[in-house]
């Protein structure tokens, strides 16, 4: 049985660095599981989106951005936010791992039909980028008081 | 949870085992040069007051809380990022002093500086010319 092992072991170590690398790729990240409808795994920065009648609340992950240099602009309910991270992978250092997104990106995000392009605030924050769109009056619940 | 924003340097990590299960593995870049290993992480959504770097024995562990400020009352529309957690651990090699880590948070940015024993850095030899 060890004699097996033994022959074996070379190989066994490459099946394991060959699975590690597998479970990387495909778990690495975001180790949950794919929406049909969500952007490849490739797409950074992650962003999150909640709801509330005032307002929708988009928030893009994306750390170690020079927050001046981002542009956001809003169409209508197309809200679009580009940027680039530039990491320096050049020079003496001896490199192990490099899993941080560098260059450019580019998310579009639908927003509900009643938002308001004239009232969108943003601000950056440890790394998360907060964009948010206030929604028009006439979209949100109103209490009617009974005279 | 009180442990999680403990220094300490030989408590183990005071997370329940669903937080670590929950948790995201936050990308890293490790390179090396002659004085140490340099570690840069992306935490994103992790202050300063949530974040914890622990080495225990040989192990060296990061780990951060995002906190983002949504109201209570918001409906998740859409969610890449399914976790509040960021976690990852190395095994740090004999030549490294992890008594000297330093740490640095910056946007969302964890950058960890391992340098390496004096008598373990590489030294130039230098070749005197004879004769």
């Amino acid at each position: 049985m060890f004699g097996t092992f033994t022959g074996l072991q070379g190989n066994l170590f490459d099946q394991l660095d060959r699975l590690q690398r597998e479970l990387d790729d495909t778990f690495g990240l975001w180790p949950q599981a794919a929406e049909l409808r969500s952007p490849g795994w490739g797409s950074w920065p992650p962003i999150n989106i909640g709801a509330t009648p005032e307002r929708v609340d988009v928030y893009l992950f994306a750390p170690g951005l020079d927050a001046a240099e981002l542009d956001i602009s809003i169409q209508q309910n197309l809200l679009t936010i580009a940027g680039q991270r530039r990491i320096e992978r050049a020079g003496e250092q001896r490199w192990y791992r490099s899993e941080r997104h560098t260059g450019e990106f580019r998310r579009t995000v639908t927003l509900p039909e009643d938002v308001d392009p004239e009232r969108v605030d943003a601000t950056y924050r440890d790394g998360v980028l907060h964009v948010s769109v206030h929604r028009r009056e006439s979209a949100q619940p109103r209490r009617i008081t009974v005279s | 949870m009180n442990a999680e924003t403990s220094t300490t340097m030989t408590d183990t990590p005071g997370t329940t085992a669903r937080a670590v299960q929950d948790a995201m593995r936050p990308p890293v870049d490790i390179f090396e040069d002659a004085e140490g290993i340099t570690l840069e992480a992306d935490m994103p959504g992790v202050s300063k007051d949530r974040l914890h770097v622990q080495v225990d024995a040989n192990t060296l562990l990061i780990e951060g809380e995002v906190q983002i400020d949504l109201p209570d009352t918001a409906e998740a529309v859409y969610a890449d990022v399914r976790s509040t957690r960021w976690r990852r651990s190395f095994t740090l090699s004999n030549e490294l002093e992890a008594d000297k880590i330093d740490a640095s948070l910056r946007d969302g940015v964890l950058r960890l500086r391992i340098p390496k024993h004096p008598q373990q850095r590489p030294r130039r030899i230098e070749v005197r010319a004879t004769g």
